[in-house]
């Protein structure tokens, strides 16, 4: 038990360290302008993509259930952030962009996880495959809501419609149907994005090493088993699935705040299943997994540039060839044959398997 | 004898019908437990034996009759809090968790109960199922299925039940197997563990049991005492290849 335990508390540890570390690397990089533009500019769509693909794993891999709709929870948050952004700022004329920023993002993350327990409430109480497609009908049904969807702000209300011509005349258009959210503020920091990484990161890791985690680990192995020793399955598949989509929540605020529209085209099934892919590459409840792959996978079509019309091509070469290096048998055992001196050392006598 | 028979029972189940959408799978069935039996309920492949334990559990509903524990109704209540009534359910098909250590497993398994008394109960497990201990840390999924099924019956006593429903506990198994597994049985229920075990295999469960019911396509066609009916000429005929 203590021995699994502090190999649980290692792997956390290993996990924080390595996402500060690359932090305050990555902030000298900006101190001394030695960051390439690109690469800046991808900063906080690298934190919310590790926020999607982390809290995606917690559902897929820790609670195995299959979801294609995050991109969906990604623009709930990313629109309420940019409608509770502009009112502060239009309706309150709140100038402090931290609070704004803070604001926007609790109110992203608490809308998207209402639209979550919404979803979850029906859905995983059977059992099956049903997430999926529901999760898979929910993404579509909201990117074209969205695109319909007006609301503004006159003197300090909100106004909703599905219509255009309800809209009163005096109104500044915080959405504006399918031109998406517009003229938001770009408010969003990497320094934000870092904090919501850890947060993340407090929250996926804290809850996965609980006896709620162990619950949740119990219904995605055996249902039926889970129940009989007294597992509330329905409650913690929920409690997974919400968490997950608070956190998307908030990721797509930050994402929004980001630049300066949002627009429904961002949140497409392939956004979805993108995130997926992260979180397979990286290994189904590998949290640690999750963030190198988004951050990887996030940066590497940049990187790729100067394959131009082939970029795509080479993406998924190497995404093939990355699954056949971390999952061959052969290839597997070379590594471990290769670093087997170094764990030995690490050991010193402990027995070989 | 009479005076056991005169004693509430710990499980009686009163008249019950249980239904799949249109099927109707259980058609009437009544049976009894009482404190420190072994009660074994026989019959062929299909006859409803786990449709019956799994209404017991709370995993599905009876339409109709009731299910009473220690006295109190407990048709209705949901599967995950049969557990905290006293009742542990040893899934057919050795449904363990699979990604989870054997440790993980039997831990999962006093999950009802308060971390304090766990250790306790490891060890005493442990020492029942030594096979076990030498497999601690390793992953549930890639023990043997004999394993598996130890793993699955150490598991549902984690949670000190009152009664332990086994179902199927032979399936699958080689002879030798077949025979630890109802060694296991008999060393349980002489340590004080109420059991009601489901078998196909009639012979070893008529065995090791005190009383029997056998089932056939949804109800009960004979019963009594299990001694009488291993050497019953139908039960002989049916079930028992002779
Ligand atoms: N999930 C189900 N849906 C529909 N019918 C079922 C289901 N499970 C079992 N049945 C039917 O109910 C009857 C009893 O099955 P079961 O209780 O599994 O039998 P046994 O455990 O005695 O082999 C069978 O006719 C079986 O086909
Ligand atoms: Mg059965």
């Amino acid at each position: 038990m203590t021995k699994e335990k502090r190999k649980r508390l290692i792997y956390s540890l290993v996990t924080y360290l390595l996402v500060i570390a690359a932090f305050i690397f990555l902030q000298s990089m900006i101190a001394n302008k030695t960051i390439s533009r690109s690469l800046k500019g991808q900063l906080v769509p690298i934190c919310c993509w590790i926020v999607m693909a982390v809290s995606l794993n917690l559902v897929v891999g820790i609670s195995g259930e299959l979801s294609l709709g995050h991109a969906g929870f990604m623009s709930v948050g990313a629109y309420t952030g940019a409608v509770v952004s502009g009112w502060l700022l239009n309706g309150f004329d709140v100038q402090d962009t931290t609070l704004r920023l803070v604001l926007a993002i609790v109110a992203g993350g608490l809308f998207s996880g209402i639209v979550g327990a919404l979803i979850g409430i029906p859905v995983l109480r059977l059992r099956g495959d049903y997430l999926a497609i529901v999760t898979l009908a929910f993404g579509e049904i909201i990117r074209s809501l969205v695109n319909v969807f007006y609301v503004g702000t006159a003197d300090g209300k909100l106004h909703f419609s599905f219509l255009q011509k309800n809209m009163p005349d005096a109104v500044t258009m915080l959405v504006d149907g399918a031109k998406g959210a517009v003229k938001v503020k770009p408010i969003s920091t990497f320094t934000a994005g870092f904090i919501l990484v850890l947060i993340t990161l407090v929250v996926v890791l804290n809850l996965i090493n609980s006896r709620a985690g162990r619950a949740i680990k119990a219904c995605r192995d055996n249902r039926i088993a889970a129940e009989s020793m007294g597992v509330n399955v329905t409650k913690y598949k929920m409690m997974a699935f919400v968490t997950a989509a608070v956190l998307a929540g908030m990721a797509g605020a930050l994402y929004g705040l980001n630049s300066s529209t949002v627009v429904p085209s961002q949140f497409t099934f392939n956004q979805s299943i993108n995130v997926l892919v992260f979180v397979v590459l990286g290994g189904l409840g590998n949290v640690l997994g999750s963030i190198i792959s988004a951050a990887f996978l996030t940066i590497l079509p940049e990187m790729l540039r100067a394959f131009a019309d082939y970029r795509m091509l080479v993406y998924a070469v190497v995404l093939i060839l990355v699954m056949i290096f971390t999952n061959n048998p052969t290839i597997r055992s070379w590594v471990n044959r290769l670093t087997a001196p170094l764990r030995k050392k690490e050991k010193t006598g402990g027995d070989a398997q | 004898m009479s005076n056991q028979a005169q004693a509430a029972p710990l499980l009686r189940v009163n008249d019950i019908h249980v239904y799949y959408g249109a099927i109707h799978a259980i058609k009437g069935i009544s049976l009894e437990v009482h404190e420190n039996e072994i009660v074994t309920l026989i019959g062929a492949n299909g006859a409803g034996k786990s449709t019956t334990l799994n209404t017991i559990a709370g995993l599905l509903r009876p339409r109709q009759g009731t299910i009473e524990m220690g006295g109190a109704p407990i048709q209705g209540v949901s599967a995950s809090k049969m557990v905290f009534r006293g009742l542990a359910l040893c899934p057919e098909g050795r449904r363990i968790f699979q990604q989870m250590t054997v440790r993980e497993n039997l831990e999962m398994g006093a999950y009802s109960r308060p971390a304090s008394e766990i250790d306790a109960s490891l060890t005493e497990m442990f020492q029942r199922f030594p096979r076990l201990k030498e497999r601690e840390k390793q992953i549930a999924g890639t023990l043997s299925g004999g394993e598996q099924q130890m793993l699955a019956m150490a598991r549902a006593l984690m949670s000190k039940p009152k009664l332990l429903m086994l179902d199927e506990p032979s399936m699958g198994l080689a002879p030798i197997l077949v025979e630890q597994i109802f060694d296991i049985v008999t060393e349980l229920h002489q340590s004080g563990v109420t059991i009601l075990l489901v078998e196909q295999n009639a012979q070893m469960a008529l065995r090791v049991a005190d009383r029997a019911y056998v089932m056939e396509t949804g109800v009960i066609t004979m019963q009594g005492d299990a001694e009488a009916l291993l050497h019953n000429d139908a039960v002989q005929k049916a079930y028992l290849g002779s």
